[in-house]
């Protein structure tokens, strides 16, 4: 039995595809059902695999510094979407230069997403984070 | 060994004599369909007609298709457009089908009305992925059980939701079948076993309800519809038999009346560098059918999307002249035009742009994106930019005395279209109307079939 569906993918132009895949692995070995939709990946994809696949969670990756646009009204569309209820994280380096994480994160959050991550963590460290999430959404 | 080969179509009935001994196609005849009388008498007058021609033939073979009581006419029904919808689509189409309209998430109850009004001979209910989404298929089975109209349905959507959707098809009068999923899992498409049992109800249920049984009777092989007939031969010819190599890549275009049906025989992967693929993959074998391109039933909104102006502009006519010639073809649909006359170019114009329309439509495209590290592109669908030859079939195509000037619509516009449309194809003509002949002989020769389409299908 699977842990939950997540959808995953690198954002907007960015085309860093080894974290990607690592994170793919990462989930897997975890016991994830990962759906990968690769790299340059827009907020449609996200919605679209989501529905089709009745995912739990969407994680998104952005390494280029453009997150912070490319993420904007994420959850709107998903609420638009009956995707309501449908955890949102994000990770990487998500802005211009080297901002103060508090401030970025507050913005992440204030963007509707569930979770942020700094630049630098590993996969791993949204393991408790995500297996929490998707329990308390299944309840 | 003597095969004759009939093509049950919605106006002609078209036969196929093929003397297998001398590797030839002796002749060809046809007759108009009468399939509201029986549809063995347009059989029977175009063999005396082809037998006229060529002296009595007695064959030891008869191979049939049919898209003669409207062809099979189908609604799809998926989930996400782009996705299970579009999976659903593809796998009706390249099985031969009608594909009148396409239905995504939860359908309405104006929506299920709509179903109605079609009438269609099968309906596909696809959604979800395996494990995935299946409230929608589940409401969308609801819905078709409540549905007037003796249609059958097959069912091909996330696996986890089939045994609840058995039991509400089973309380309905409704005949159904469940099998795998046309995209078990996310962006995989599993087309084959729909397709398969498109088939198998063509031949259980509609062979029958259109009246063809008679011709089921005497016919050596099971009636196959004829886009399928016609798909047989173009895979044939491009991938050849074991033995002999086909001619690689290839792209057919049949401009009807009613429609302009696309077919490619590639596996599309992309030719530039810097391309990321995106969306759903589409099978080495894919038909498209455009319901709104045909020269004369959907003549008005082939001239509303390639704009009356603009096809009077490329032929230098007055505007008044082009749109007097369209109302006459849809008054009289049979109405032809005079060999080298004013209307004539008319037609090819009106075909071009059908061509070009189903081939923009038919065809992947790219999005070019700037990013930190340069241009790159996307490519969503098929990249036939290589695509060395394309055919073209049916009447206007193989009647005009410019068929390449036709066939010309699927070239691609240069670097900055964003169609991945042929760049430098040669252009081939079906002058005997013989693929789906073909396709259908290719049942029982395949090395016969494939020799005969290399020798009729001629370079312009």
């Amino acid at each position: 039995m699977s842990k939950g569906t997540v959808v995953i993918g690198v954002i907007g132009a960015d085309v860093h595809a080894v974290g990607n895949k690592i994170i793919d692995f990462a989930l897997r070995e975890a016991g994830y059902n990962v759906i990968n939709l690769g790299v340059m990946v827009s907020q449609e994809e996200y919605i679209q695999a989501a529905i089709e696949t009745d995912a739990d969670a969407i994680l998104v990756s952005s390494l280029y510094g453009h997150g912070e646009i490319d993420c904007q009204g994420l959850r709107d569309k998903c609420n638009e979407a009956g995707l309501g209820d449908i955890i949102l994280l994000v990770g990487g380096n998500l802005v211009v230069g080297k901002q103060n994480f508090e401030e970025v994160e507050t913005r992440f959050l204030d963007m509707g997403f569930d979770h942020v991550s700094p630049p630098g963590t590993p996969i791993e460290g949204v393991f408790d984070y995500l297996e929490e999430a998707i329990a308390a959404r299944k309840k | 060994m003597k095969y004759l080969t009939a093509d049950f179509g919605s106006t002609y009935t078209k036969l196929t004599a093929i003397d297998a001994h001398r590797e030839e196609i002796v002749g060809t005849a046809a007759a108009f369909t009468t399939i509201t009388t029986n549809v063995m008498n347009g059989f029977h007058e175009a063999l005396k007609r082809l037998e006229t021609a060529i002296g009595t033939f007695a064959y030891d073979k008869l191979l049939c298709c049919s898209s003669a009581a409207g062809g099979l006419r189908m609604v799809a029904l998926g989930l996400v457009p782009e996705l299970t919808a579009k999976a659903a689509r593809t796998a009706a189409s390249s099985a031969g089908a009608k594909v009148i309209r396409t239905f995504s998430f939860e359908i309405s109850e104006t929506e299920r009305e709509a179903i109605e009004a079609i009438e269609p001979d099968l309906v596909l209910l696809c959604g979800g992925t395996d494990g995935g989404n299946r409230e929608v298929i589940v409401s969308n089975a609801r819905k078709l059980a409540d549905a007037k109209g003796d249609f059958s349905i097959i069912v091909a959507g996330n696996k986890s939701a089939d045994d609840e959707v058995t039991t509400i098809l089973s309380a309905s009068s409704k005949n159904f079948v469940i099998t795998e999923n046309v995209m078990p899992q996310f962006n995989q498409l599993n087309i084959e076993p729909a397709r398969e049992e498109i088939k198998k109800l063509f031949i259980e249920r509609i062979v029958q309800a259109k009246g063809l049984s008679g011709a089921q009777a005497l016919a050596a092989n099971e009636i196959i519809p004829t886009p399928l007939a016609v798909m047989n031969g173009c895979e044939l010819l491009s991938k050849g038999t074991g033995d002999t190599e086909g001619i690689g890549d290839l792209m057919a275009i049949d401009i009807g009346g009613a429609t302009t049906d696309v077919y490619s025989m590639s596996h599309g992967h992309p030719t530039l560098t810097n391309v990321q693929v995106k969306g759903l993959p589409e099978p080495y074998a894919k038909r498209s059918v455009e319901g709104d391109l045909g020269m004369r039933y959907s003549l008005r909104s082939l001239v509303e999307t390639a704009d009356l102006d603009k096809l009077a502009r490329e032929i230098d006519f007055p505007v008044d002249e082009v749109q007097a010639w369209i109302d006459a073809c849809r008054r009289t649909p049979h109405l032809l035009a005079v060999e080298g006359s004013r209307e004539q170019a008319i037609e090819e114009a009106l075909a071009r742009s059908a061509t070009r329309i189903a081939t923009e439509r038919h065809c992947g495209s790219w999005e070019s994106v700037y990013t930190p590290f340069g241009q790159v592109f996307a490519l969503t669908g098929k990249d036939l930019s290589e695509v060395a030859h394309v055919i073209g079939i049916g009447g206007v195509i193989a009647n005009s005395p410019h068929p390449a000037h036709i066939l010309e619509g699927v070239k691609s516009e240069g670097e900055k279209s964003p169609h991945a449309k042929p760049k430098q194809p040669g252009y081939l003509v079906d002058k005997r109307y013989i693929f789906a002949s073909m396709g259908l002989l290719s049942q029982k020769d395949k090395e016969l079939a494939l020799k005969l389409l290399k020798r009729e299908i001629v370079s312009l």
